[in-house]
């Protein structure tokens, strides 16, 4: 990252915290990174209305990374835009959570990924429209309505596939197994993030649990499907840089063109 | 050219009358609202929209369409600024919008935001179809063709409509 000094903006009286570049590209990396991977399922939906939905799911995070990522390059200033910051930084520069980057898997895994992230987002977004920093508020009341959508389908998906065949259910149960060690890390805070709670504009994730477990026992409950114990061992390291093995096979799908044919326009 | 210190905006809100959703191509950005202030700047003609949705690929269409009107118009100085907040609404759109939207075939939004909220299987308020005017009609998909439509069928005269979605 630039340090502030390097980072002017105009019009601003005062230096922009680099917390302010880290925390937004934070939330960039997580909407473009599973925007992506749900993107994936484009054409190869089980059923045409589904692929339509997870695509539509989809594009409303690309276009919050978007969002994020504009604001981003804003504050960067120099050269940044939204296209340098999604497709010219390296594996270790994202700090979207892992969650986001696994593989899609079956649908149960795809429809229960999206259940946990957007049922965090749900609340993160709830609290981030009210941050001190205006177009982080903006973005963030823009999108909670987008969010409300993908958490009530995705928590229709985990209920119908928990409760639905012995096939379907025990899906969603090898899904549970699959990432429940990795939604420990949505509500444990990196620097940035208590940095930026610390000066107003950012989100304490750790406040957000307690809620966040609660939807997932309801709507588990629905489902006939037990909850995993919340103190069980959890993987981190995506906020800080340290990724799956996962990530670099995204970048290298999504940023080839740009790798390959710097500047390239279409 | 016009001379912008002569600029009357209600003749660019005029102009702006026929400037049409790309997706929806009986509706223009009057009608859906997104169109929240015009005003003269500086001797520039500031513009301001703001996105239906996040991710709705149409607005930079939409943005490059009100450009390119208020240019064959005369107008040249033209800034087009995209605000979010506060969030598009489907309460914006006029009633001669809604009235369009179902004359093409499109359930136009119920006024009163029926279903904004995360709880899973909520019922539906009855949704007209556009085509025959029944009720008796059912969600086959929230996510539609575009992001602010959902997929329904009348159970009456079996054709799928689109809804435009309360937002």
């Amino acid at each position: 990252m630039e340090t502030n000094s390097k980072s002017p903006v105009s019009n601003s009286q005062f230096l922009i915290p680099n917390s302010l570049i880290t925390y937004t590209l934070h939330l960039a990396d997580n909407a473009l990174i599973l925007g992506h991977r749900d993107s994936e399922w484009c054409g190869h939906g089980p059923v045409l209305e589904q692929d339509i939905a997870i695509t539509n799911i989809s594009l409303d995070l690309i276009g919050q990374a978007r969002n994020f990522y504009q604001y981003a390059a804003q504050l960067t200033g120099e050269n940044a835009t939204e296209d340098t910051l999604a497709y010219l930084r390296d594996a270790r520069e994202f700090k979207n959570c892992l969650l986001a980057e696994l593989p899609n898997g079956d649908w149960a895994v795809t429809v229960l990924r999206q259940f946990f992230f957007s049922a965090y987002q749900y609340l993160l977004y709830q609290q981030l429209q009210h941050s001190s920093d205006t177009q982080l508020a903006a973005i963030a009341e823009k999108a909670l309505k987008e969010v409300t959508y993908h958490l009530r389908w995705s928590s229709e998906w985990v209920i119908r596939l928990g409760d639905g065949t012995s096939q379907s259910h025990q899906r969603i149960l090898n899904a549970i197994e699959d990432l429940w060690m990795f939604t420990g890390e949505l509500f444990k805070p990196a620097d940035y993030e208590m940095e930026a709670t610390s000066k107003g504009f950012g989100v304490n994730v750790e406040t957000l649990k307690k809620d966040w477990l609660q939807n997932v026992k309801t709507v588990f409950e629905e489902a006939t499907l037990p909850v995993p114990d919340e103190n069980a061992w959890m993987q981190t390291g995506g906020k800080t840089g340290r990724h799956t093995e996962h990530l670099g096979f995204i970048l290298a799908d999504m940023q080839f063109l740009q790798r390959t044919y710097p500047g390239c326009e279409w | 050219m016009v001379e912008t210190e002569n600029i009357n905006t209600q003749a660019i809100w005029k102009i702006l009358e026929d400037v049409y959703d790309p997706e929806v191509p009986v509706l223009s950005v009057i009608d859906l609202g997104i169109i929240r202030d015009v005003a003269v700047v500086n001797d520039e003609l500031d513009v301001t929209i703001t996105p239906t949705y996040t991710g709705c690929p149409a607005m930079d269409v939409i943005s490059m369409n009100i450009r390119f009107a208020l240019i064959q118009n005369g107008y040249k100085k033209v800034n087009i600024n995209t605000i979010l907040s506060p969030a598009w609404t489907t309460e914006w759109m006029t009633e001669t919008g809604k009235a369009k939207l179902k004359a093409y075939g499109i359930a136009p939004p119920k006024t009163m935001h029926a279903v904004c909220t995360p709880e899973t299987f909520q019922q539906e308020e009855a949704i007209q179809c556009p085509l025959c005017n029944s009720y008796h009609t059912k969600l086959i998909s929230r996510f539609g063709s575009t992001a602010c439509k959902a997929l329904y069928q009348c159970e009456d005269c079996k054709e799928p409509f689109d809804y435009f979605k309360c937002h």
